[in-house]
């Protein structure tokens, strides 16, 4: 047996996760979309004030950013695929030091597959091409050395999976 | 046992290992190809190698006499343990709006309880 590099397709790191939730697939694309803020986990921010607004400007090609309570604005993203009800792409380029690194794609996919009956919708998201931040290797110290960086979430994570 | 946070970060804190881990994304790589291919003499990848081995970011594989090493995703872990662990919170988060949304608008009769009894009750 050979192994033959060329033909061997490169590694991609994915984080793949499912929700069905009791709503046409319209409504909830709208919700996943229009209301990013009554969702979006708080914590998670990387303004220098809080998240007043998470914005999904709705159609290919807008910003996907959020909005601090003092009224800056932070990019996290851009919209790659807007296409309701079924289908939203959002690139993730939020690099290791938590600031919008244009040269940096990250992609979140995000299908929404409604029953027959149409009451309810199958939610799945992957974010996809996480390898990528193998290339920002440079800064990853800064991100577990940070407060509310990883260090504490690894330090948990190694003592459950030893 | 995973390599620990500090074996990996130290194998990456080498922009020279991070060149070579950034040609392994492509696919699995020879150690003279990556030399032909990279500013560094084969022996340094070789050595460099050996680091990216001992912090399980890449696994060396042999191919008859030839030993091809690749990018080890398990290397990756604490990236994607870290973006599941949020997407898992996020989307808890949609879920519980979503079915508070879905409450409010197919049950308007949540108001007035007895109307909805007897709605109910018709079959």
């Amino acid at each position: 047996m050979s192994i033959e590099p060329n033909t061997v397709p490169s590694t991609e790191i994915v984080v793949h996760r499912t929700v069905s939730v009791p709503l046409a697939a319209d409504r909830a694309f709208a919700l996943f979309t229009e209301r990013m803020s009554d969702w979006w986990p708080r914590e998670h921010s990387i303004g220098s004030s809080a998240i007043a607004q998470v914005v999904v400007e709705p159609h290919t090609g807008g910003r996907w950013f959020e909005r601090g309570v003092d009224g800056t604005e932070c990019q996290w993203g851009r919209v790659a695929r807007w296409e309701p009800p079924g289908e939203l792409v959002l690139l993730w380029q939020i690099g290791t030091n938590w600031t919008f690194d244009p040269s940096l794609e990250t992609e979140v996919e995000i299908s929404f597959t409604a029953d027959t009956a149409g009451t309810s919708t199958v939610v799945e998201l992957r974010h996809r091409h996480l390898e990528r931040y193998g290339d920002q290797a440079e800064t990853m110290r800064g991100v577990f050395d940070s407060p509310g960086g990883w260090t504490g979430i690894l330090t948990r994570y190694v003592e459950v999976a030893s | 046992m995973p390599a620990s946070a500090a074996a990996v970060l130290d194998a990456l804190g080498d922009s020279r290992r991070r060149s070579i881990l950034e040609r392994l994304l492509g696919g699995p790589m020879a150690v003279g190809v990556l030399a032909e291919q990279l500013p560094i003499s084969r022996p340094a990848v070789s050595q460099h190698l050996r680091v990216l081995k001992e912090a399980e970011l890449v696994i060396e594989a042999v191919a008859g006499t030839r030993h091809l090493y690749r990018i080890n995703p398990a290397g990756f872990e604490a990236v994607r343990d870290y973006f599941d662990r949020f997407w898992t919170t996020a989307l808890d988060n949609f879920a519980a709006l979503a079915r508070a949304e879905a409450a409010t608008r197919t049950d308007p009769a949540d108001e007035s309880g007895s109307e909805r009894e007897e709605k109910w009750d018709e079959h």
